[in-house]
C-alpha cells in the first residue's frame, strides 16, 4: 500500500468544449469538460488534466470560466496546460481554481520562465510538459527529442536532458507525451517513460496511447478502465488493450498515468 | 448563519478550499479574506498555504497575521491549517535555508531529501498524490473518516512534531511523518482535504460542524 500511483484523464479542450484528436489531427467534439470531469471524479480519477487547445484570445477567457465551473464542483487536483507564456497566465489559472499549470511550449522558448514561475508560485504547481518523439534509428541506442507545435517542429532538445534542466529550474512534475504514440492506441511507450523517470526525481506522468469507449456507458466502463490501467500499466513491459475495446464506438477519451518503472501497483484510492 | 474565515495572505488558490466548504457545508457564510478584524469577527478559521515558507511566513508577518493566528487559537475558535498553513505552526522549517515559523506546536519541517527510499526503491520528492493516513488518537474532525483512509497530498517537506499526543494522524513516506496535528480548538492537516474527495469533504463538514473541543 501507500501512495497509490495516479490515473489522470485528460481532457483536450477548445472554446470550452471536450475535443479529441488523433495524432493532435482530426479533432471531434466530445462535450462539456466539466460534466466529462464530474464523471471521472464519481468514477475515481486521482487527478484531472485540461488542456487548452484554445487558439484565439476570446477562447481564453472561456477557458478560464470552464475552469472556474470545474473547480467549483470537482473535488479532485486539476492541472491547467496550453497557452501558459506568462506569469500572469498562470495566476489567472491558479485564481480561477487549477492548482497546477502545465508549460509546455514557452519553456522551450523561454526556459528560465520555468524558473521564475517555481520561484512565484511553487514548484508544486508548476508542470513542464515534454512532447517526445523516437529519433533515434532502429537498432541504435534510443533518443528521444523534444518537438513542440503538436509534434510538427523538431527542436534538436534531447528529451531526457531537457526533463533534468526542467526540474534543475524548479518543474515539480513532468507530463510526458510520446508522439509516436499519441492517439495510436497502442499504449504507452514505456522505454521513453523509464529513461525520464530513472533522470529525474520529481514524479513523471506518462501520456500518450489512448481508449475508446461509448459515451453512454462512461459511467461503468470508466470504473472498469481505470482499474484496467491500474492492474495492466503498471504490472507489465507492454500495454495491450482490451480486445472488445476496439468494437466500442463513440468517443475517444485520454489517459495518462503515473509512471512506474519498476514498480507494482501500489494500491487504489477509488473504493 | 456562522462564519468561516479563509486568510487570505496572496499565496495560491484559496477557491478550491472556500468552494468545497460552501459545497459540503451550505450553512456556513465562507469569507476570503485579509481584514483582520474579519478573521478575528468569524466564528472558525482556516489558515491555508502553499509554495515556499519564506514567502508565507514573510507574507503572514507583514500583514500581521502571526498575532492574529495566535489569538484566534487563544480564543477558543476552530481553527484549521492545511498544508504550509500546518508547516507555518510548528517552531521552525529547514526551507529556504531555515524559516521560523509560529511556534504553536513543538517541533521542526524537514525536507524528505534526495535519497528518500522505501523497501529498497528510490521515491519521487514531492510526496505527491493519494496516501494513506493513520488516525493516531480520536477527534471530531475525523468522524465519518474511516482509518487509513487516502487523502491527497503535494508536498517536499514535512512536520517532525516533538509531541505525540498532539499527533493525529500519521502517514508513512518513506519514513513516518505527522499527516495531522492538534491541540484545543487547533487542528492541521499536510493534505489537502479540498482536493481529496470525499473523506476530504467530510473533514471539512466537520471542521464545518466543529465547536472547538477535542
Amino acid at each position: 500500500m501507500g501512495l497509490a500511483k495516479r490515473i489522470i484523464p485528460c481532457l483536450d479542450v477548445d472554446n470550452g468544449r471536450v475535443v479529441k484528436g488523433v495524432q493532435f489531427v482530426d479533432i471531434r467534439d466530445a462535450g462539456d469538460p466539466v460534466e466529462v470531469a464530474k464523471r471521472y471524479d464519481e468514477q475515481g480519477a486521482d487527478e484531472i488534466t485540461f488542456l487548452d487547445i484554445t487558439a484565439s484570445h476570446q477562447g481564453r477567457d472561456t477557458t478560464v470560466h470552464t475552469v472556474e465551473r470545474m473547480a467549483s464542483q470537482v473535488f479532485i487536483p486539476l492541472t491547467v496546460g496550453g497557452g501558459i507564456r506568462k506569469l500572469e497566465d498562470i495566476r489567472t489559472m491558479l485564481n480561477a481554481g487549477a492548482d497546477k499549470v502545465s508549460i509546455n511550449t514557452a519553456a522551450v522558448f523561454n526556459p528560465e520562465f520555468v524558473g521564475e514561475a517555481a520561484a512565484r508560485f511553487g514548484s508544486q504547481c508548476i508542470v513542464v510538459a515534454i512532447d517526445a518523439k523516437k529519433v533515434s534509428a532502429p537498432g541504435d541506442a534510443d533518443r528521444w527529442e523534444i518537438f513542440t507545435h503538436g509534434g510538427r517542429k523538431p527542436t534538436g532538445l534531447d528529451a531526457i536532458e531537457w526533463a533534468r534542466k526542467m526540474v534543475g529550474l524548479g518543474a515539480g512534475e513532468i507530463l510526458l507525451t510520446s508522439m509516436d504514440r499519441d492517439g495510436t492506441k497502442n499504449g504507452f511507450d514505456l522505454a521513453l517513460t523509464r529513461a525520464i523517470s530513472d533522470a529525474v526525481i520529481v514524479p513523471v506522468i506518462a501520456s500518450g496511447g489512448w481508449e475508446i469507449f461509448n459515451i453512454s456507458s462512461m459511467g461503468s466502463v470508466l470504473a472498469a478502465r481505470m482499474q484496467y490501467w491500474r492492474q495492466v500499466f503498471f504490472t507489465s513491459d507492454s500495454t495491450p488493450f482490451p480486445k472488445q475495446k476496439r468494437s466500442w464506438p463513440g468517443r475517444a477519451l485520454k489517459y495518462v498515468a503515473e509512471s512506474a518503472p519498476n514498480g507494482d501497483d501500489q494500491g487504489s484510492r477509488s473504493r | 448563519m456562522s462564519t468561516l474565515a479563509i486568510i487570505d495572505y496572496g499565496m495560491g488558490n484559496l477557491h478550491s478550499v472556500s468552494k468545497a466548504i460552501e459545497h459540503v457545508a451550505p450553512g456556513v457564510r465562507v469569507k476570503v479574506t485579509s481584514q483582520v478584524a474579519e478573521i478575528l469577527a468569524a466564528d472558525r478559521v482556516l489558515l491555508p498555504g502553499v509554495g515556499a515558507i519564506r514567502d508565507c511566513m514573510g507574507e503572514i508577518r507583514r500583514l500581521g497575521f502571526d498575532q492574529v493566528v495566535k489569538s484566534v487559537a487563544d480564543s477558543g475558535k476552530p481553527l484549521l491549517g492545511i498544508c504550509v498553513g500546518m508547516q507555518a505552526m510548528m517552531d521552525a522549517s529547514e526551507e529556504n535555508g531555515g524559516v521560523d515559523c509560529l511556534g504553536m506546536f513543538a517541533g521542526q519541517v524537514r525536507f524528505f531529501g534526495r535519497e528518500l527510499s522505501e523497501n529498497g526503491q528510490k521515491l519521487k520528492v514531492p510526496h505527491m498524490g493519494w496516501n494513506e493516513v493513520f488516525q493516531r488518537h480520536a477527534h471530531p474532525l475525523w468522524q465519518g473518516i474511516p482509518d487509513g483512509e487516502r487523502f491527497y497530498f503535494v508536498h517536499s517537506y514535512y512536520v517532525c512534531a516533538k509531541e505525540s499526543d498532539a499527533v493525529y494522524g500519521e502517514t508513512r513516506y518513506g519514513l513516518e511523518f505527522a499527516a495531522a496535528i492538534g491541540r484545543g480548538n487547533v487542528f492541521a492537516v499536510q493534505f489537502h482535504p479540498e482536493k481529496s474527495q470525499h473523506a476530504g469533504l467530510q473533514l471539512l463538514k466537520n471542521f464545518a460542524e466543529w465547536d472547538g473541543r477535542p
